[in-house]
Order: C-alpha cells, then sequence, then structure tokens
C-alpha cells in the first residue's frame, strides 16, 4: 500500500485504542478511504494483514457499511438527504438540481470526473431541512437557489484549478 | 393556554453568542466543577443520586437509567466499560449534533462522571460516520481535558484513571441499536445480537459488562449530580423527571429543537405557540412524536382512557393537540416519546406517499439478519413505491398490514417493531387513503411535491 506517511502513523496510533486489533477495522478503513479514495482490493488484504485478520473479515465490512466504496468517485461528494423532513422540505428537487447541474444520475461519476451526486439517509439536522453534505461539510436549508450556487461554486473552484 | 417557558439545562449555551467549544470557555462558564465534586464521592453514592433523579434514558427507550447502571455485573473481574451511543440516526433526531458540536465538554464532563460512578476504566464515544467534524472536535476535547487532568491516568490527583477515545461509524443507523454498536465497535457487521443472552450489561464489549447511554443522558447526570437526585427529579413531572429536548422538523413554520420541563408542554403548545403553527394557508394532518419509528397521531382524532394523576384516577379525553409530551402520555396513547424527534406533515402531504418514503428508509437499513425484518421492510417498500411510482390496488392497504403484522416479536432486536410500526399506524389512521390512493391519485395535483 502506497500510504502518505501521516496515515500510516495514524493507522499505528489508532489500533492502540483497542484491547482487540479486530476493533480497529473501521477506523482503519476510514483513514485508507480519506488517504486514497476509496477501498481497493490491496487495501483490503493490507488491512487484513494488519489486524491480523482473514481478508473475508474486512470485505464483510466493506460492504455493510454504506459510507465505504469499492471504487473511485467524483472529485467532490455531494450527498443529499433523502429521509422524511428533507423530502417534505423538498429535498427531492434540491437533489434534481444537483443531477441536472452536474449532467448525471445519482451514484455515477460527471463526465468531467467533478462531482458524485448520492442521495442518503437522514443527517441529523432534519430541523433545517433540506439539507446536504459535500464532502465532510454540512450546508443546511438547502433549497434549488441555494443548490445551484453551490453547485456553481464548485465548478468555478474547478475550473480555477485548471 | 399559551406555552410554558424553556428550561434549557442541557442545551443552556447552544447558540448562545460567544459561546465556543474549546475548554477555556467551558471552564469560565463553571465547567468540570461537578467531576471535582464528584470525585470527592463515593461510587455508590453517585448511582443512587441518579436513581433518585428518575433520569429515563434520552435515546428512545426511555429506559431508566439509574437502573440499568444497577444490572451492571460487577463481580465479575472484568473490565467494565462505557459507551456514549452518539449515533443519532433515528429519522426525525437533532439534538446530540447540537452537543457535540457547541458544548462537546458537557459531555465529557458527563462521561467521566459517569464512569467514575460504575468504575469504568475505558469509555468509547461511538459517533455516526456522518459526523466527522463532529469527531475531530471530540478529540480536541478529549485532549484538551486530557491536559487539564480531567481525563486520562490519575484523575485530579485521586489515583482513578480512565481514558476515553472516539470511534466513528459508516453510515448504517442499525449501529444505533445497542448490540449492533457493540459489533461495530469489536469492528464487525453490525448485526445485532440476541438478548438473552448478550444482556450488554453482563456481556457487552469483549464480552464484558458494558453501560450503553446516549449522548443527552449522560449530560443530564452531570446535572443530576450537580443539582442533586432529589432536585432533579421535582423538574417535570413524576416518572417523567428533568428536562426534555424535543427537536420539531417538517411542516411547521419555526423547525428547531427546544428544551421543556418534560410532560409541562403539550403537542398543541408545542406546534403552535412555540414552532408557530402550519405553513400559511396549510392545516395540520399528521405528527410523529418520537421519531420515526413512533406511531404517528392524526389530527382530529381522540385518546379516551382513565390515567393516574398522584393517587387518583381521572378521565382523559384528548386531541392530538391535548397530549402532553412526555414518554407516558405518549405511551398511552399508543405512540412514544422515543428520541424526541416531532415530524409533522400538514395536509398537502400524501400518506401513502409519506410512509413511502419511510419504508425506503427501513428497507436500507435492516441488517438483514432475520428473514421477517429484511424480506418484511423490502416488500413494504415495494408495495407503497410501486403505489406510487406504479399500479396502486385498493387490496395494497390490506397487503401491507398482513406484511406488517408478521414482523414484530419475530426478530432479534427492535428494529422490527420500529419497521412495521409505520407502517401499521399509517393504515390503521389512513385506511380511507390507503384504500382509496388508486382512485385519489388521479386527482392529486401533478405538481405536487415529490418526496419518495
Ligand atoms: C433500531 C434502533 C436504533 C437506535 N438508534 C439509536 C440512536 O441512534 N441513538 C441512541 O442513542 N439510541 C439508539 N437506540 C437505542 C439504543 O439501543 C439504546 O437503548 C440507547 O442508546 C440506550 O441509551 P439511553 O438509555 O441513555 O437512552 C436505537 C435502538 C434501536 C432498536
Ligand atoms: S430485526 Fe432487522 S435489524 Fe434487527 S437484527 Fe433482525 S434483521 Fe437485523
Ligand atoms: S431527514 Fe434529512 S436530516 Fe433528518
Amino acid at each position: 500500500m502506497n500510504l502518505k506517511p501521516e496515515t500510516t502513523a495514524r493507522i499505528d496510533e489508532v489500533i492502540t485504542h483497542y484491547p482487540v486489533k479486530r476493533s480497529a477495522t473501521l477506523p482503519l478503513l476510514h483513514l485508507i478511504q480519506e488517504d486514497v479514495g476509496h477501498i481497493s482490493d490491496e487495501a483490503i488484504t493490507w488491512i487484513a494483514q494488519k489486524l491480523e485478520l482473514q481478508p473475508i473479515n474486512v470485505l464483510e465490512v466493506v460492504t455493510f457499511y454504506p459510507m465505504f466504496r469499492r471504487h473511485p468517485i467524483g472529485r467532490r461528494h455531494i450527498k443529499v438527504c433523502r429521509t422524511l423532513s428533507c423530502a417534505l422540505r423538498g429535498g427531492y428537487k434540491t437533489c434534481d438540481t444537483f443531477k441536472s447541474e452536474f449532467g448525471v444520475e445519482l451514484g455515477a461519476v460527471s463526465a468531467d470526473g467533478e462531482a458524485t451526486v448520492e442521495f442518503v439517509e437522514c443527517l441529523a439536522s432534519c430541523g433545517t431541512a433540506p439539507v446536504v453534505m459535500i464532502d465532510e461539510v454540512l450546508h443546511e436549508n438547502v433549497d434549488c437557489a441555494k443548490a445551484k450556487a453551490l453547485a456553481d461554486q464548485i465548478k468555478s473552484e474547478a475550473a480555477a484549478r485548471k | 393556554m399559551s406555552a410554558p417557558a424553556q428550561t434549557r439545562i442541557i442545551f443552556k449555551h447552544i447558540d448562545e453568542t460567544g459561546y465556543t467549544n474549546d475548554i477555556e470557555c467551558y471552564l469560565r462558564n463553571g465547567g468540570y466543577e461537578v467531576l471535582k465534586k464528584a470525585v470527592g464521592m463515593k461510587p455508590e453514592d453517585l448511582r443512587e443520586e441518579v436513581k433518585k433523579a428518575g433520569l429515563r434514558g434520552r435515546g428512545g427507550a426511555g429506559f431508566p437509567c439509574g437502573f440499568k447502571w444497577s444490572l451492571v455485573d460487577r463481580k465479575s473481574g472484568k473490565p467494565i466499560y462505557l459507551i456514549v451511543n452518539a449515533d443519532e440516526s433515528e429519522p426525525g433526531t437533532f439534538k446530540d449534533r447540537y452537543i457535540i458540536h457547541q458544548d462537546p465538554h458537557q459531555l465529557i464532563e458527563g462521561i467521566m462522571i459517569s464512569c467514575f460512578a460504575n468504575d469504568v476504566k475505558q469509555a468509547y464515544i461511538y459517533i455516526r460516520g456522518e459526523m466527522p467534524e463532529g469527531a475531530r472536535i471530540l478529540e480536541k476535547a478529549i485532549a484538551e481535558a486530557k491536559a487539564k487532568n480531567f481525563v486520562g491516568p490519575n484523575i485530579l490527583g485521586t489515583g482513578y484513571s480512565c481514558e476515553i477515545y472516539v470511534h466513528r461509524g459508516a453510515g448504517a443507523y442499525i449501529c444505533g441499536e445497542e448490540t449492533g454498536l457493540i459489533e461495530s465497535l469489536e469492528g464487525k457487521r453490525a448485526n445485532p445480537r440476541i438478548k438473552p443472552p448478550y444482556f450488554p450489561a453482563v456481556l457487552g464489549l469483549y464480552q464484558c459488562p458494558t453501560i450503553v447511554n446516549n449522548v443527552e443522558t449522560l449530560c443530564h447526570v452531570k446535572h443530576i449530580v450537580d443539582m442533586t437526585g432529589e432536585a432533579y427529579a421535582k423538574i417535570g413531572t413524576p416518572n417523567n423527571t428533568g428536562t426534555r429536548i424535543f427537536c420539531v422538523s417538517g411542516h411547521v413554520q419555526r423547525p428547531g429543537y427546544y428544551e421543556f420541563p418534560a410532560g409541562t408542554i403539550t403537542m398543541g403548545q408545542l406546534l403552535n405557540d412555540v414552532c408557530g403553527g402550519p405553513l400559511p394557508g396549510r392545516t395540520f394532518k399528521a405528527v410523529i412524536p418520537g421519531g420515526s419509528s413512533a406511531k404517528v397521531l392524526r389530527f382530529g382524532e381522540r385518546y379516551k382512557g382513565k390515567r393516574k394523576v398522584g393517587a387518583e384516577m381521572v378521565e382523559y379525553d384528548w386531541g392530538v393537540e391535548d397530549v402532553p409530551m412526555d414518554f407516558d402520555s405518549l405511551a398511552m396513547i399508543g405512540s412514544m416519546g422515543g428520541s424526541g424527534g416531532v415530524i409533522v406533515m400538514d395536509d398537502s402531504v400524501n400518506m401513502v406517499e409519506a410512509l413511502a418514503n419511510i419504508n425506503a428508509f427501513y428497507q436500507h437499513e435492516s441488517c438483514g439478519q432475520c428473514t421477517p425484518c429484511r424480506e418484511g421492510s423490502l416488500w413494504m417498500k415495494k408495495i407503497t413505491t410501486r403505489m406510487v411510482h406504479g399500479d396502486a390496488r385498493p387490496q395494497d392497504g390490506a397487503l401491507l398490514k398482513s406484511v406488517a403484522d408478521q414482523i414484530p416479536g419475530r426478530t432479534i432486536c427492535a428494529f422490527g417493531e420500529a419497521c412495521s410500526w409505520p407502517t401499521q399506524s399509517f393504515y390503521l389512521k389512513f385506511k380511507d387513503e390507503f384504500d382509496g390512493y388508486s382512485e385519489q391519485k388521479k386527482t392529486l395535483p401533478a405538481d405536487r411535491l415529490t418526496i419518495v
């Protein structure tokens, strides 16, 4: 595994949090996904070795938890809350706005590689519905106009990078 | 009668200008004084205070906290663990988020007092994966508290040592169920364990005695030790002591979080006076009072019976608006106070479509171990989705009910109940809408809000 030195350091530190190494499975998956972007077969074998497990013990965890992914996604990850309180306040329209702004279907990567739009379940911010998480940041009261503004911002940041 | 004023104990500093989440600010506001007091007391006396306070768990079940602590196996010779349930994922619930982000030291002080009271040497905060910032804030707060000797080795020179680590989940609702959470913390799929024998108090994390408490519950412990259990028990109503935080979302003018002495406010006061009533031109149609699993209430229906007030039995005849928002009253009318998540729907909502939204959630979140839950939640979702997006048939409501009725009581964990109650209660209370949906669908406005 080709990991950043700080990832390796954090991996070694986090294992010490638990009396049983296997407990570090989720933390290691998070650290590796944050570093590499997704969980490859190589990562699964690597974690299994590191924690003295069988690869299946790691794979079954990866496939159980929605946040872990086996394939790369767009540079920006747009997660729109689908659940009732957000839906009652227009969450589906918010999601449609992001889909059309980036020209993608749910779960797919936009042609320019910039964005992946997904529906997720309740983000525990129902009082400021509809809500959207972009990468690690929560955005509240995201109506269509705000969704458009957020999409524009992502696009202009992408343009600035080119 | 207009609503009483809020009593903010847990949310005292939430949204206060100038209040920051660092330890200096917390100390300026009297922080960690209660921990200093607690470590001078006997652990069993602290547990007694929590019992006297009548504190009930704020994670959903309303289980008495002092009683839970008394079930812990203290003779096994194994270490005792405390797990803070910060998974906050019951739809409609958003209170722990604000404690974690804005007042993390209140939680840490509550955790340390609870650990000391139960001779816990190691605590874990299990925070849902979708709160990465919350996890970082907690880690920083723990480091700050360690630097001041409130956490870690030899706390405040007492010889007592205890560590706290933050453990992140990864997007699965079932990790909120305490035994699923324990499996997840052990690095496995979050498949809940069967009880008996796996009661956490005896065979929990690593098969050791384990206490699982919600974030808010542990914050209450701090205030109980501060003011004494007896004083705390005077807040609220008998058997529903202390304050409750209501998280109101959906179709009201002012959604948000509101803290009141338990049982002192009715649903009508909360929704009309506190939350400003329905949106312009709308009327309330239905409300789910305690997180999306709680049974729905229909505006216009009445609840009648006898209840105990003091030593006497008195008759009650309530509309939805009259119901006091406490665990016992909501249970009495066939629903529950649960996690305090109040989801409001107005007359623009079709109930088949609302249920279809909820069913999609439960189908997605079933862990899949038990056939009735895995298949039942899938069928319920498929039926309601087909009703909305495909062909609806007059007999679909009855079919839904027959599926839902076969799940509860036949599963490993309470998710079985949680996923069937919405379908059962929606059909019971809005039978007309389900049975007539195939016809009504043709006349519903085409531009209505999509919710599934
Ligand atoms: C399906 C399911 C989901 C749950 N989700 C949560 C949750 O997100 N947060 C929580 O604190 N408790 C949740 N609970 C309740 C926990 O199992 C447990 O009762 C609670 O954490 C105990 O803490 P308390 O006694 O302080 O309330 C859930 C229970 C079930 C059955
Ligand atoms: S009831 Fe559902 S969620 Fe609970 S253990 Fe069974 S399958 Fe899993
Ligand atoms: S329903 Fe969207 S945050 Fe809860």
